[in-house]
């Protein structure tokens, strides 16, 4: 049926140069595209999985990783037990395998640095990897943007990139990161333990110098929703928030 | 290229998979996909306006237009992020039943669709006529809830739902194929899911 990659094909082999398990659910996989390319901070790819018969399954996955990290691009994968693509990550695919990917892709959800700051970023769960594209990619480009994370995961041991995000958040270099777990204490003085509400919202917003000139929310459905809910009770106008939703 | 390793997999019902097109999978819920928050609108703050360039030719507001003639359509609708879904009931206005109100034949071969929330997207006015598309008020018999862009969205089944655009407020035809939202950022001008058009690079 597919007759593979071609010059003509948007769909390249990539081959999985390095794998890492970040939370009981969530592990990384690194891609090495054959044809290399540099993709904004918010975009993502497809990913497609061909059966011996034929069958193909195709998804789309965000990149984590900045644009000028070089050596490949990261993607987060989130373990659903129901899903067709994510258990072959994670029970089956091993560094050196080829898979084929299509990208970079999105329009949308970017953030460059000539659109400024400061910028406000909303994640509930997996929905941070995007995020950290744009918190990575501003740590490397352009410290002088001002960034503050809202980060909502269910537990401690889910906080996805944590030992990464809390290294940059010591630095005090105008990145904020601000966690709030919804099933668990609080670890830090400075976070939360409950849903994000428009309070919560107006208490990042006062970490930044001045109001955010762009805000992106990333996650299900019903977290962007509240998410997005609890940014405009904040003040945030809707025309300045920018929306990813997993469509579940 | 054969993935290692990758045979499992959800294929569809053989009965079915003539009706599921080219990478996508079929889904049996609903998701919600859209570029910002969701509008929160009254119905009394609804109106639906017929635009040629940025001359008004006809405007509605909601008690109006919902007296126009209503239809039903149960389509097949595919998103670009790869799910199918079968069977979903709509009822509505036609959109050829909104031009015979107002009166006028389509006086361009181009249209844009237009929302309240500034999201726009194109598509030819030949696949909005001809019993082909409606602006849709009611889903499974109820009131299109706002995550799926009620109080009224379009409805053009044929083309992915990027296309049927969610808080709908009005049709503007236009000279030229004018792109809209996402065709200014990436996707494709036209969106058959049959021919996978789903980024600007497919054919």
């Amino acid at each position: 049926m597919s007759a593979g990659p071609s010059p003509q094909s948007p769909w390249q082999a990539a081959k999985i140069t390095r794998i890492e398990k970040r939370t009981p659910r969530v592990t990384s996989f690194w891609f090495q595209p054959s044809r290399p390319f540099t993709h904004l901070a918010g975009q993502h790819v497809d990913i497609r999985l061909t059966a011996p018969d034929g069958y193909q399954a195709r998804r789309s996955y965000s990149i984590a990783s900045a644009p000028e990290a070089g050596a490949g691009i990261e993607v987060a994968i989130e373990r659903l037990d129901d899903g067709e693509v994510s258990p072959f990550f994670h029970d089956v695919a091993a560094v050196g395998d080829e898979i084929e990917l299509r990208g970079p892709l999105g329009g949308h959800f970017i953030w460059e640095e000539s659109d400024g700051g400061p910028i406000l970023l909303v994640g509930g769960g997996s929905g941070v990897v995007p995020l950290m594209a744009m918190v990575r990619h501003r740590t490397l480009r352009n410290k002088a943007v001002p960034v503050a994370l809202v980060f909502s995961a269910r537990v401690w041991d889910e906080v996805i990139f944590r030992d990464e995000l809390i290294d940059l958040d010591d630095r005090r270099d105008g990145f904020d990161l601000v966690l709030t777990l919804t099933r668990e204490p609080a670890r830090r003085p400075s976070d939360y333990s409950r849903r994000v509400d428009p309070r919560m919202m107006v208490q990042a917003i006062e970490r930044l110098p001045k109001a955010p000139r762009l805000a992106y929310v990333c996650g299900s459905n019903a977290f962007v929703s509240a998410a997005a809910e609890a940014l405009i009770g904040a003040g945030v106008p809707a025309r300045i928030i920018r929306t990813e939703r997993y469509g579940v | 290229m054969v993935t290692r390793g990758f045979f499992s997999g959800r294929r569809p019902p053989s009965d079915t998979d003539t009706r599921i097109p080219p990478g996508q999978y079929l889904e049996q819920g609903f998701p919600v996909l859209s570029a910002g928050p969701t509008p929160r609108l009254r119905p009394e703050d609804w109106s639906f306006t017929l635009k040629q360039g940025p001359k008004p030719l006809k405007k509605w507001n909601w008690a109006e237009f919902n007296a126009l003639p209503q239809s039903k359509m149960t389509r097949d609708i595919h998103c670009v992020t790869a799910w199918t879904k079968f069977n979903t009931p709509w009822q509505g206005v036609m959109i050829d039943d909104i031009l015979a109100d107002a009166g006028i034949e389509p006086p361009t071969a181009y249209t844009l669709a237009l929302s309240f929330d500034g999201y726009s997207t194109n598509v030819p006015t030949r696949d909005l006529v001809s019993g082909k598309a409606m602006v849709a008020l009611l889903y499974e018999g109820k009131p299109i809830a706002p995550d799926h862009g009620g109080p009224a969205r379009l409805l053009v089944p044929h083309l992915y739902f990027w296309k049927s655009a969610k808080w709908v407020n009005g049709l503007q035809f236009t000279e030229r194929d004018e792109p809209g939202f996402w065709e200014l950022r990436g996707y494709h001008m036209y969106g058959d899911p049959w021919r996978e058009q789903r980024y600007s690079s497919d054919p």
